[in-house]
C-alpha cells in the first residue's frame, strides 16, 4: 500500500481495498466539476400501486443480495427502531457482506456489533458510535470504515463514491405514493433532509411509515416519485427518544463560563452588530448556553440577525419568536417545541445537507454562515481539530456535520480544557477530522485561543477583557494541571477512512492495540 | 479512614476517597508484598504516571507492604495524595509534606460581595472554582461533609490549598465549631496552610470567638506564620444573634459577621420563608453589630438556584440594608449579585464630585464642606469612597 502525506501532513494511502483514494490538499483546493452519477430509473407504469404488506415484501422487492450497500438516516436519533429492524431481517436471510451506510447512529443501534462481527455487515460508511466504534478500533470490521460529514456524504452519494442499492426512509408521515414528511404522526422528527441524497440516487427506494396519510402529504420532503414502494409498519420509532420533550440548558458552571465566553467573544468582536449576523449552534451542553447568552446580548443590542441554523431547540425557536432572528434555518430538531414551530412558523424553514453543506455544488449556504459554534475531543497547536477518536486511540465518533459547518466565517471550538484529567489541547490531534484553517477560536474554560491566521480577530477583540492567550499557553496550563498524557499505540492496519468533504482522505484511523 | 471488618476473614481494610468523577477510591490491606491494583479511566493516558505517584506517596506514607486497590475517575494527582493520606495517614502516624501556597498576606477588608460554598470533600468542583469570579471561596469542612467524612475532607481541603490555583478569590476554609469533636483537628490541620480567612460557625458568645483565637494564634506561632489569619463568625442561632454585639467585639482577626438563615430558622422553630420575615429581625440585629465593631455584614445565601429573579430581588434587598455581600451555592449567582452591588453612573458621578469637593476643602485647610448645599462630612466622603473602590472592581473607572 503506497502512502502519501497530505496537506495537514498526514499520512494516507492513494488507494484502499480497490478504491483510489486523493489525498486531501487544502479546505478549498477542489471545486466542483466532472459529472454527476445518475441513478436506475425504472418504468412509471409499473408504480400504480406501490403499497406492500410488510418489510418481508419489500425487502423480497427490491432483491437485496450479498454485498449490497443499504442506507438509512438518522432523524430519528436514538428512537429509530428501522436500523435493527431491518439489518436483523436481513440477517436472518442470511445475507452477508452487506454495507451499512448510514447518515448516522446511536446508542440503539449497538446491536449491529453482533452484526458486523458476524460477517453481515462487512463495514460502515456514514457515521460511528461509542459501540461500534469500538469494533471498529479492533479491526472487527472486514473492510475499513469511511467516515464522512453529512455534507461530505451528499457528495459520496451524487458522484457516485458511495453507491446506494436500497435506501430504507424511516417516514413520520407519507402517502401510498411515497410522498414523505417528518412533520406528522406518533413519529414526528421535523425535517427529513438527511434522507434526500438517498431518495435521489438509490437503486431502490422504501419508504417505511408508522403514519400513512391520504395523498397528498405535503409538504413533501422526499417525492413520490423517487419512491419505489411504501411500507406501513406499527411503528418506526420510540417518540420519547426521538424528541426530547424539552431540551435543558446545563448547570455545569464550567460550561456555561465556555458559553458565555463564547457568546462575548462574538458580541466583543463586533460581528454580532455588523449587517448580516447569523450563527450555528446545535444541541449540546454548551451550544445551548451559547444561544441563550446570545439572545440577552442581541436583545439588548436590539440585533436581529439574518438567520441561525441549527440542530435547532426551543431556544433557537425562541430566537424567532422573539425577532432577534428573521430565519430559522433547520436541519434537524432536538425538541418537541421545534418540531412544531418548523409545522407552523412561516420563516422556520427546513433545509438538506445539500443546500446546506454539499461542498460538491454551486455553493452551499455554510460559507454564508458567520460564527459556527462546535465541540472536539481533541485541538492542536496547529488548531487541527479530531472530533472521531479519543486521545485514548478509540474511534467513538461520527463526523456529523462538523467539516462542514466548519466552513463558517469565523468558527469557535468550545469545550473543556481539562475533560476529568484528559487535555484537550495536544500537540498533536490523534486523528485530523478538519485542518486549522478552517479552525479560527479556541473557547476554553481557562482561556480563548485565535488562530494566528486571523489577524482580523485578534484586532477586534484587542480591546475586550476575555482572556485571549496563545494556544501554547492553553496547552501548558492543560499540562500543569494534568501531565503530559502517554500515546495510543496502532498496528498498521487501516480500519477507519476520515474523508474530507470534498471527498479527499484527510487521514486515517489505525488499529488500537488496547493497553491490558 | 474508614476501618471496616471483612466478612470472610479476620483482616483489615482501609478506604478512603469517593468512586466519583474527579475523584479516587483507594481501599488497602496489609498484605506481605506490595500489590497495586489500578483501575482508571484515564489508565491508557496516564496509567504509568499514576502508578508511579500511587507508590512514591505510599513510600512518603511509610505503607511498604500492602494490598492496595485503587479506583480513579481521572483525579488529579493532588486528589490521589490526599485520599492515599487519608486511607494510610492514620494507621502509619504519617502525613505528607506540604507547602501552603505563595500568597498575598490576607486581607481583614476586601470586597465580599460573594462567597461561593465548596463541599470540602468534592474535589471536582474545586479545580475550576477560582474561574468564576466570586470574591471569597468557601471551602467547607462542615455542613456539607458527612460526619463519617469529615477527616478525609480535611485532608483533602489541606492538599488543594497547597496545590489549587483558585485565581483572585479569597480561600476561606469553614471549619467546625469547636465545640464538636473536629473543630479543633480542623484548625491543627488548616492554620498551617495558611488560607486567606477562617470561617467561624455556631458562634454564640465572645468565648466561641476567643477559644478559636487562641487556638489558632498558638499555631500561627508554631508554623511561623507571620499574618495573622483573619476570622469571620457566623451567626446561626437565637443566643448569636442576641450575642452578636459582644460578638463583633471579642478580637482584632475577626473582619466580618455572616448570618445563616436556615440553621437560625431552625434553631428558633420557624419555617424558612422566601420573604423570610422570620428572621429579618435578626439579620438586621447580626448588620448592627458588625458595623457598629466596624466589620463587614455578611448576607445569608439564596437557597433557590432557578429563581434569578428572585436571587436579583434579595441580593437588592441586601444591598438597601447595608450588607456587604450574599452567600452563593451555585457560580451562576455571582454575576446577577455583583450587578446588584456595581454602583450606578449617577452613584460614581456624585461620589467623584464629592471627593473632588473635599479635596479642594483640604487643600484650603477646612475639613468639612458642601456639595449642592449639603454638608459633606466624614460619613458622606466614607460612602463616597467606597462607591469609587467598588466602580474601580467593576471596571467603571
Amino acid at each position: 500500500m503506497d502512502f502519501i502525506a497530505n496537506a495537514v501532513g498526514r499520512l494516507v494511502p492513494t488507494e484502499l481495498e480497490g478504491r483510489r483514494l486523493k489525498p486531501f490538499a487544502g479546505a478549498h483546493a477542489d471545486l466542483a466539476g466532472g459529472t454527476g452519477y445518475g441513478g436506475r430509473i425504472r418504468a412509471a407504469a409499473q408504480y400504480t400501486d406501490k403499497l406492500l404488506p410488510d418489510l418481508d415484501a419489500a425487502i423480497e422487492a427490491c432483491a437485496i443480495r450479498d454485498g449490497m450497500t443499504i442506507s438509512f438516516h438518522h432523524h430519528l436519533r436514538n428512537g429509530d427502531m428501522l436500523i435493527n429492524l431491518v439489518m436483523e431481517k436481513l440477517a436472518q436471510r442470511g445475507l452477508k457482506d452487506l454495507v451499512l451506510a448510514p447518515s448516522a447512529l446511536f446508542p440503539t443501534h449497538e446491536k449491529l456489533v453482533a452484526l458486523i462481527e458476524s460477517g453481515v455487515i462487512s463495514h460502515v460508511e456514514g457515521s460511528m458510535n461509542g459501540p461500534i466504534g469500538r469494533a471498529c478500533s479492533l479491526g472487527r470490521m472486514k473492510k475499513a470504515a469511511v467516515l464522512r460529514s453529512h455534507g461530505g456524504r451528499f457528495r459520496a452519494i451524487q458522484d457516485g463514491d458511495l453507491h446506494i442499492d436500497v435506501a430504507f426512509i424511516a417516514a413520520p408521515c407519507s402517502d401510498a405514493h411515497g410522498n414523505a414528511n417528518g412533520l406528522y404522526g406518533p413519529s414526528a422528527c421535523g425535517p427529513l433532509g438527511f434522507a434526500l441524497a438517498d431518495s435521489l440516487w438509490a437503486d431502490r427506494v422504501v419508504v417505511v411509515t408508522d403514519h400513512l396519510a391520504p395523498f397528498p402529504c405535503y409538504p413533501w420532503t422526499i417525492e413520490g416519485g423517487h419512491v419505489d414502494y411504501v411500507v406501513q409498519v406499527e411503528r418506526i420509532g420510540d417518540p420519547a427518544q426521538i424528541v426530547s420533550g424539552t431540551t435543558e440548558i446545563t448547570r455545569s458552571p464550567t460550561r456555561l463560563l465556555i458559553a458565555e465566553y463564547a457568546a462575548r467573544f462574538v458580541r466583543d468582536s463586533g460581528l454580532m452588530t455588523e449587517p448580516g449576523f447569523s450563527f450555528q449552534a446545535g444541541a449540546g451542553g454548551v451550544s445551548l448556553a451559547f444561544v441563550k447568552f446570545m439572545a440577552d446580548y442581541m436583545a439588548a443590542a436590539g440585533i436581529t440577525a439574518d438567520f441561525v441554523r441549527g440542530g435547532s431547540t426551543r431556544f433557537m425557536v425562541d430566537l424567532l419568536n422573539r425577532g432577534l432572528t428573521r430565519y430559522l434555518l433547520d436541519g434537524q430538531s432536538f425538541d418537541r417545541d421545534t418540531v412544531a414551530s418548523l409545522r407552523d412558523h412561516p420563516r422556520h424553514v427546513e433545509t438538506n445537507p445539500f443546500v446546506s453543506y454539499n461542498y460538491h455544488s454551486k455553493g452551499c449556504f455554510a460559507q454564508r454562515v458567520q460564527v459556527s459554534v462546535l465541540g472536539a475531543t481533541e485541538v492542536d497547536l496547529d488548531f487541527n481539530v479530531n472530533v472521531n477518536t479519543h486521545s485514548d486511540g478509540w474511534l467513538l465518533h461520527g463526523i456529523g456535520g462538523f467539516t462542514d459547518a466548519a466552513d463558517a466565517h469565523v468558527t469557535m471550538i468550545t469545550a473543556p480544557l481539562v475533560r476529568n484529567r484528559v487535555p484537550i489541547i495536544v500537540d498533536r490531534v490523534t486523528t485530523v477530522t478538519a485542518p486549522g484553517e478552517m479552525i479560527d477560536v479556541i473557547v476554553t474554560e481557562r482561556g480563548i485561543a485565535i488562530n494566528p491566521r486571523r489577524d482580523d480577530l485578534q484586532e477586534r477583540l484587542r480591546h475586550s477583557s476575555l482572556p485571549i492567550v496563545p494556544i501554547e499557553k492553553l496547552s501548558a496550563m492543560a499540562v500543569a494541571m494534568t501531565g503530559v498524557p502517554e500515546k495510543p499505540r496502532f498496528n498498521d492496519r487501516v480500519v477507519a477512512l476520515i474523508e474530507f468533504r470534498d471527498g479527499t482522505i484527510i487521514d486515517v484511523v489505525r488499529q488500537l492495540i488496547p493497553r491490558e | 479512614m474508614e476501618k471496616h471488618k471483612h466478612m470472610s476473614e479476620t483482616k483489615e481494610r482501609y478506604c478512603a476517597g469517593r468512586d466519583q468523577k474527579g475523584d479516587v477510591w483507594i481501599e488497602w490491606t496489609p498484605a506481605p508484598t506490595r500489590e497495586i491494583h489500578l483501575q482508571s479511566s484515564v489508565k491508557a493516558l496516564f496509567g504509568p504516571h499514576l502508578l508511579e505517584v500511587i507508590d512514591r506517596t505510599l513510600i512518603e506514607l511509610g505503607l511498604a507492604d500492602a494490598r492496595v486497590v485503587v479506583q480513579d475517575q481521572g483525579a488529579l494527582d493532588f486528589v490521589i495524595a490526599a485520599r492515599l493520606e487519608a486511607a494510610v495517614g492514620p494507621v502509619t502516624g504519617k502525613k505528607l509534606a506540604l507547602t501552603a501556597r505563595a500568597a498575598a498576606a490576607p486581607q481583614r477588608k476586601r470586597l465580599r460581595r460573594t462567597r461561593l460554598y465548596l463541599p470540602g470533600n468534592n474535589p471536582d468542583l474545586m479545580i475550576n472554582a477560582g474561574l468564576y469570579g466570586a470574591d471569597c471561596l468557601i471551602l467547607d469542612l462542615e455542613d456539607s461533609v458527612a460526619p463519617a467524612e469529615k477527616a478525609a475532607a480535611r485532608i483533602l481541603v489541606r492538599h488543594a490549598l497547597a496545590h489549587v490555583d483558585f485565581g483572585a478569590s479569597e480561600r476561606i476554609v469553614r471549619v467546625n465549631p469547636l465545640s464538636s469533636p473536629y473543630g479543633g483537628e480542623d484548625l491543627d490541620a488548616i492554620v498551617p496552610m495558611a488560607p486567606d480567612a477562617l470561617l467561624i460557625p455556631k458562634c454564640e458568645s465572645r468565648t466561641d470567638i476567643l477559644n478559636v483565637e487562641e487556638l489558632i494564634a498558638s499555631l500561627e506561632k508554631r508554623f511561623g506564620l507571620v499574618h495573622p489569619i483573619p476570622l469571620i463568625g457566623l451567626i446561626e442561632s437565637a443566643k448569636g444573634v442576641v450575642n452578636a454585639a459582644e460578638i463583633a467585639l471579642a478580637c482584632d482577626r475577626l473582619a466580618a459577621l455572616c448570618f445563616g438563615a436556615e440553621d437560625f430558622s431552625a434553631d428558633i422553630g420557624a419555617e424558612r420563608t422566601t420573604d423570610g420575615r422570620e428572621s429579618f429581625v435578626a439579620r438586621c440585629q447580626v448588620l448592627l453589630a458588625a458595623k457598629a465593631a466596624g466589620l463587614q455584614a455578611l448576607d445569608t445565601v439564596y437557597a433557590n438556584v432557578q429563581d434569578e429573579a428572585g436571587l436579583t430581588a434579595s441580593a437588592q434587598e441586601a444591598v438597601a440594608l447595608g450588607f456587604d455581600g450574599k452567600g452563593v451555592i451555585h457560580p451562576s449567582q455571582i454575576k446577577p449579585i455583583h450587578q446588584v452591588f456595581c454602583p450606578t453612573a449617577e452613584q460614581i458621578d456624585k461620589a467623584q464630585r464629592i471627593v473632588a469637593a473635599m479635596e479642594e476643602a483640604l487643600a484650603t485647610g477646612s475639613g468639612v464642606t458642601a456639595l449642592n448645599g449639603k454638608m459633606i462630612d466624614a460619613p458622606v466622603l466614607m460612602r463616597a469612597e467606597r462607591t469609587l473602590a467598588l466602580a474601580k472592581e467593576y471596571g467603571l473607572l
